[in-house]
């Protein structure tokens, strides 16, 4: 038997004519395809992704040399506050979201997501959300104040943003959009959960999930609990400025901890918001580019989970240095040092998946194979803030910007940039240029180690984050100096994927429904998969119902 | 080429181990919190050092043992599922790491915040502000601000400082890396921290929480002294201001405009009607090297220009320049001057 059970019908519909702009336009925003929104979650996020990225090489101009004038403190304020929420909010969730969007229905063989409507809600409010963070700079102080974006810092922490520190609507602005992105977040949360519990194809067992899908309802579940407690902290913030409220205002008797507590309480489990979706795209890319099964995959689905409910009790370590007295110390240094061992699970099998395969150096397992060791590095520096008395000396250094960069960028970014190779060319039925792609590659590697490596060194002679200049003697010039040639780097790599992606849109190879010889359902229809995924709901008998149909005197049911 | 010799001055400054010297580096410790620190550090680097050597040491390998050739045949390479007694082995493995770790990290937590305070100790009272620090020593009558003074501290005498610190205003961080790691001053909150410095001399470090425009020139200057010379510095410091200003005309009037100008709102000298709280105590303002909490060296002609725009030298801070003309700026500047 050949392909033909799962391999949908080629779609008719697919060779349109050449439409006008609006009817395009209206097709795109009245939406309820999970594709298409899952695209443009894609494409907001990428659009935040520069916007950010440009703050930042501001910031990098700025710090290259000592008491350097290129910005003023204030507007530097405002460019850290401004890169760090972008990231984290307006970027990071939207871009993984994005992913999951076009990938979960197509990897369980469903034909949406559960709730469509309720899909294109959260896009929409998730993205009035990223508008009205930057109509600050128009908004915060009027229209007469140009340039009173929020300069409260991405955590935002009490008392600075009460009323009397933060006077005008700059503040306002930053909670009102994470108000609203935090709704979106939910809501697209709620519908991954649904979808893969409810609309799971014939035989596709929770056992036999792809890694990615199994990842994603674990960020959901996060979602879940951590997006609560922000909301509810960021309606406190509105109703200590705005209502006479106290719970953060110190000058009236409210606590600056208690803002700790509830925004980190959201924002550890944050990072692995961010980070399992991209352990989702390497557990995908790996096995294929190895021509192998992912190993120990019950192992891999266990510590994912575990993951999920050991972030939840290790927010306290943001917090070492705010005097919570040896008893709480202990308990968050422990707490966050077990939640290596699962971690630590994930990336030995990841090394067991190589072992004794055949590892194709295209360019998605290239920055697979990046994120490994980069990961790596990042696990282990946040051993070393796990240690407490470390941590006294780290943390707000730049040795924690370093870390939480060399888990966002090193391992996150790394691994979406694998992942936009990777599903490319079912997007969009075209291969992205393995040349350009090199290119991106090696710049942006180049740029990240020089730009992150050397980051570690200020912050353990001393440099604190977020100054917006420093005197020279301390020995931090050279290495910021060098610092800002990484992000150089960085930033030519990026503009070069940019250029890639827009160029193989155009004029790529054709990719046909399965460029990588994978196995996973997705790589069953074809590329750009039709309006309804699938014409004949597959039917799975293993986690690798691709790998059967190619090898069906050997199929992996008999394994498993 | 502009950027290729300041590159090459840069790599010159890196040969010269410049960063080896840096003054705020956490591999130099000079007190008891910040040595602890240093010692465990070096245990955990050596720990994460040698997983990165194993893990990663294993990763290359596979990467490169394991890579596709031509040569190879089109069959798929052998499929394995998983193995239990693996994945047991090194789920055990990073346990037994976790738990030394752990324990180390225990002990050097209850050493630095459960040990027994002497009753030998010089106690500091730490005020945060918008962008400067107050000190206090209500035991010995002394408040000044920026520079704070501590004894040396004999391990076999310890005469340690505990710090009771807490914010006027923002949260910020105490962070002198050499004397310990950090600790945050909240408002509506008191944290304590010890130093005990065993050599005189100028620590470094600055305010390591973001508290608003200025955090970034709000630095910390910690001058320990040998008993003897501390004492000094504190016998010197609870004297009240020089008041006998009758011999020179121009700190006279100096005088006279500051205490009837707005000055007197934030600024203390002890001894006068000057009062205010909101910004540093001036009592003693020329014993102190350096004015707006460290980046300027306290010269009479910073002074001036301090006095005259504090915004141009430090913008954001929340001292207003008082548009005093030329004359007045001058006299202000010879009283303030004479204030030792």
């Amino acid at each position: 038997m050949a392909h033909a059970p799962v391999v949908a019908v080629i779609d008719q519909t697919l060779e349109t004519k050449r439409r006008p702009p609006f009817d395009v336009v209206y097709e795109w925003v009245t939406t309820v395809d999970h594709k298409k929104i899952g695209l443009m979650y894609i494409a907001y996020a990428l659009i935040f992704l520069l916007i950010a990225g440009f703050e930042a090489v501001l910031m990098r101009i700025q710090l290259a040399v000592p008491n350097n004038h290129f910005v003023s403190p204030q507007v530097f304020n405002r460019l850290f506050t401004m890169h760090g929420t972008t990231m984290v909010f307006f970027m990071g969730m939207p871009i993984l979201f994005g992913f999951a969007n076009y990938l979960v229905p197509l990897m369980i063989g469903a034909r949406d997501m559960a709730f469509p409507r309720l899909n294109a809600f959260s896009f929409w409010i998730s993205a009035f959300g990223g508008l009205l963070l930057y109509f600050s700079y128009l908004g915060g102080d009027g229209l007469y104040g140009m340039g009173s974006a929020p300069d409260v810092g991405w955590f935002a922490y009490a008392p600075l943003t009460a009323k009397v520190f933060s006077p005008g609507h700059s503040t306002d602005y930053w909670t009102l959009s994470i108000l609203l992105s935090g709704i979106g977040t939910t809501g697209t949360a709620l519908n991954i959960m649904t979808t893969t519990i409810c609309m799971r194809c014939k035989g596709m067992k929770l056992t036999r999930m792809p890694l990615f899908v199994w990842l994603m309802v674990v960020t959901s579940f996060l979602v879940f609990v951590a997006v609560s407690p922000l909301t509810a902290a960021q309606i406190m913030l509105t109703l200590d400025r705005y209502l006479g409220a106290h719970f953060f205002d110190t000058q009236a008797g409210g606590s600056a901890v208690l803002w700790m507590h509830f925004f980190w309480i959201f924002g550890h489990p944050e990072v692995y918001i961010l980070v399992l979706p991209a352990f989702g795209f390497i557990s995908e890319m790996i096995p294929v580019f190895s021509r192998k099964a992912i190993f120990g995959y019950p192992a891999m689905v266990a510590a994912s989970v575990a993951i999920g409910f050991i972030s939840l009790s290790v927010w306290a370590h943001h917090m070492f240095t705010v005097g919570m007295g040896p008893a709480g110390n202990t308990f968050f240094v422990f707490s966050t040092m077990v939640i290596s061992v699962p971690t630590g699970i994930k990336i030995f099998n990841w090394l067991a998946t190589l072992w004794g395969g055949k590892i194709i150096f295209k360019v998605p397992m290239m920055f697979s194979l990046a994120f490994l060791f980069q990961f790596l590095v990042a696990g282990l520096t946040g051993i070393m803030l796990s240690s407490a008395p470390f941590n006294w000396q780290l943390s707000a250094s730049y040795f924690v910007i370093a870390h939480f960069h060399y888990v966002l960028v090193g391992a996150i970014v790394t691994a979406l940039f694998g992942a936009f190779y990777y599903w490319y060319p079912k997007v969009t039925g075209r291969m992205m240029s393995e040349t350009l792609g090199k290119w991106h590659f090696w710049l942006f590697i180049i740029g990240f180690h020089l730009t992150f490596d050397v980051m570690h060194v200020p912050g353990l002679l001393g440099m604190p984050r977020r100054i917006y200049t420093y005197e020279a003697g301390r020995g931090w010039e050279t290495l910021n100096f060098i610092i800002g040639i990484g992000a150089l780097f960085q930033t030519v790599g990026t503009l070069i994927f940019v250029y890639n992606m827009v160029r193989s849109y155009y004029h790529g190879e054709i990719a046909g429904h399965d460029p990588w010889d994978a196995w996973t359902l997705e790589w069953a229809t074809p590329s750009p998969p039709p309006v309804y995924n699938f014409a004949v709901e597959p039917t799975v008998r293993s986690r690798r119902p691709l790998w059967d149909l190619k090898h069906p005197e050997d199929p992996d049911e008999n394994y498993e | 080429m502009l950027p290729t010799v300041a590159a090459m001055n840069h790599l010159s400054v890196l040969a010269d181990g410049a960063i080896l010297r840096s003054p705020t580096t956490i591999f130099d410790p000079a007190a008891t919190p910040a040595r602890s620190a240093f010692e465990l550090s070096m245990l955990v680097l050596g720990v994460t050092a040698g997983i990165f050597l194993v893990v990663g040491g294993l990763m290359l390998y596979a990467v490169i043992r394991f890579r596709y050739r031509p040569s190879d045949s089109e069959r798929e390479p052998p499929q394995i599922y998983g193995s239990n007694q693996i994945e047991l082995s090194w789920t055990v493995i990073p346990i037994l790491i976790v738990v030394m770790l752990f324990l180390s990290t225990t002990r050097v937590i209850l050493d630095t915040e459960a040990a027994p305070k002497p009753a030998s100790s010089v106690d500091v009272t730490v005020i945060g502000h918008q962008f400067w620090w107050e000190y206090r020593y209500p035991k010995l009558g002394v408040v000044t601000a920026n520079e704070l003074h501590v004894p040396v501290s004999d391990p076999a005498k310890p005469m340690p400082t505990y710090l009771a610190m807490s914010s006027a205003d923002t949260d910020h961080s105490f962070w002198v890396p050499r004397l310990a790691g950090k600790m945050d001053l909240i408002p509506n909150r008191l944290n304590t921290m010890w130093i005990d410095p065993q050599e005189p001399g100028l620590y470094l470090g600055q305010c390591a929480q973001y508290c608003g425009t200025q955090h970034a020139k709000m630095l910390l200057r910690v001058y320990a002294q040998s008993p003897e010379d501390f004492a000094a510095w504190i016998k010197q410091q609870q004297r009240p201001a020089e008041q006998d200003v009758s011999a020179n005309p121009a700190v006279a009037e100096g005088q006279t405009v500051f205490m009837h100008s707005a000055c007197i709102n934030c600024h203390t000298i002890a001894g006068t009607v000057a009062t205010g709280r909101y910004g540093p105590d001036l009592t003693h303002l020329e014993s102190r090297d350096t004015i707006a909490s460290g980046p300027i060296q306290n010269t009479p002609e910073n002074l001036r220009k301090w006095i005259a725009n504090p915004n141009s030298m430090k913008p954001g801070v929340l001292m207003p320049s008082m548009h005093l003309n030329d004359h007045d700026l001058d006299v202000i500047t010879a009283y303030l001057v004479t204030l030792h």
